[in-house]
């Protein structure tokens, strides 16, 4: 099955793929992570709610089989094409229009810090219509709202299939108030983000 | 809360923002300009939504309403803090800093954008827990008189209580957190003799200056809300307010990325971000 084609000229002409996710989305991403190819040529960056206080081996794991190099977002990383960014925990990330992440201790966001609706909004407001979104599984509605801004701002958004989803909840919220253009089973979201079409 | 929020959006316009920022400097003395754009923005929009403003509104409440600014500046800065953030901070500190402070007479620390007091406490404790607490002064600052009253009172709610005591439990001390409070109904006070070795006082990190040479400074996710220019200002303003060999203390994930001063500032432990004063 080809998928659109105008979706994937757009996919391609992004430089900033956002991935957000929550609860059941975190075998996805890893899976995806590990597809991404050495030349990839994109900043990706993943906000996925976790926990503080409980020392976590995601950037590890992620690092060890990645093939595009990755780290944790410290405070004023340049934002570099080719690169993996993970939001940190306790912490909600900003991007800047200058090309820097910013970090931010307020208030959480749906309880969630790092919250993505936050990340995605400051996307929305920086690089516009250069961004792709795609929203996963997760068990409330953060990353709706910051959906809806990158819409409105030009980029290509994404929800995955509310079927082909551990928790339908995340995707749905983006559903629902139209802020995802495209709703895309697990399969074609691997398709399109793999360049493989 | 949702619908409150959707197709209403507060965001300004960089030229709008500078424009604020200027006012605000002209009429009461704050400079923002080099605040990070995206989280002042951010700021702005809440405060607009909040109060129900129009960037007209809130440009005239700021000229006219002399009130409004201490509730501006409450609501633009971000006070959020814990007891305890980052428990790995408060292990490194006690075992690779609290045995070189232990040998000075007085250790003077300053705890730098200290917002309602919670670290300023926390590293009480911890010197107390040490044996230290009789030789141990903290300074707290911030710019928010409105956060130093609360500083000032030391009580927290006993839901944020529960939260700390679980950072606490997390950095090994062998107490509780709750020896250091006395509780009453809904509400916890810090006991009165962890107050005594403490002040809170109003301090501008952006223009005020050195008022007193200190073993340590505390400044912990401040400079995430500044530009790198205003980082290496402030980066200045603490090594000339530190004593020989002293540590400067930064947020989970704020280096200093400036070479001029990582010649003067040595990385004692990279991933918390502890650092000693070298050279002159």
């Amino acid at each position: 099955m080809a998928l659109d084609s105008t979706l994937v000229q757009r996919f391609k002409e992004s430089k900033l793929l956002l991935l957000g996710g929550s609860a059941g989305s975190f075998k996805l991403l890893f899976a995806l992570v590990k597809s991404f190819p050495h030349d990839f040529n994109k900043t990706v960056i993943i906000v996925i709610h976790r926990k503080k206080n409980f020392f976590s081996e995601i950037e590890k794991l992620f690092a060890e089989n990645s093939r595009m190099s990755l780290r944790e977002i410290s405070d004023k990383d340049p934002l570099e094409s080719n690169t993996i960014y993970i939001a940190p925990p306790n912490y909600h990330t900003l991007i800047e229009k200058t090309g820097f992440f910013s970090l931010d201790v307020s208030e959480a966001v749906w309880y969630s810090k790092p919250s993505i609706d936050v990340t995605f909004e400051s996307a929305a407001y920086a690089y516009g219509k250069n961004c792709t979104a795609v929203l996963f599984s997760g068990a409330n509605q953060d990353g709706a709202d910051g959906m809806l801004k990158l819409r409105k701002g030009g980029a290509l958004t994404i929800a995955q299939h509310p079927e082909d989803a551990e928790m339908a909840e995340m995707p749905n919220a983006a559903i629902q108030i139209d802020a995802a253009e495209y709703i895309l089973r697990t399969t074609e979201i691997f398709k399109l983000l793999q360049n493989d079409t | 809360m949702i619908d409150d929020t959707i197709g209403k959006d507060n965001h300004l316009t960089n030229p709008q923002l500078t424009e604020l920022i200027d006012l605000v400097k002209k009429i009461h003395g704050f400079d923002f300009s080099d605040y990070t754009k995206a989280s002042l923005k951010r700021r702005l929009a809440r405060i607009m939504m909040l109060k129900k403003l129009s960037f007209y509104d809130l440009k005239h409440i700021l000229v006219n309403d002399p009130d409004f600014f201490q509730e501006f500046l409450e609501e633009i800065t971000v006070n959020v803090t814990e007891m305890f953030r980052d428990p790995a901070f408060y292990k490194a500190l006690n075992s690779q800093v609290l045995p070189y402070l232990s040998t000075y007479q007085h250790v003077k620390v300053w705890c730098a954008g200290c917002s309602s007091g919670e670290e300023a406490y926390s590293l009480a404790i911890l010197m107390k827990e040490e044996g230290l607490a009789k030789k141990t002064f903290i300074y707290g600052t911030d710019i928010n008189t409105e956060v130093l009253k609360e500083a000032r009172k030391g009580i927290y709610s006993l839901r944020k209580i529960k939260s700390y005591a679980e950072n606490y439990l997390f950095t090994g001390l062998p107490g509780s957190i709750t020896d250091h409070f006395t509780v009453m109904y809904d509400a916890a006070a810090v006991h009165s003799e962890l107050k005594q070795n403490t002040l809170f006082s109003v301090h501008n990190l952006i223009s005020d200056t050195v008022f007193n040479e200190f073993q340590m400074i505390s400044c912990r996710n401040v400079f995430i809300y500044f530009e790198t220019e205003l980082q290496e200002r402030i980066l200045d303003l603490f090594y000339k307010s530190l004593c020989p060999l002293g540590y400067l203390c930064l947020g989970n994930k704020e280096t200093i990325r400036s070479d001029n001063f990582r010649k003067k500032f040595k990385a004692i432990n990279q991933k918390e971000n502890i650092y000693q004063k070298i050279g002159a």
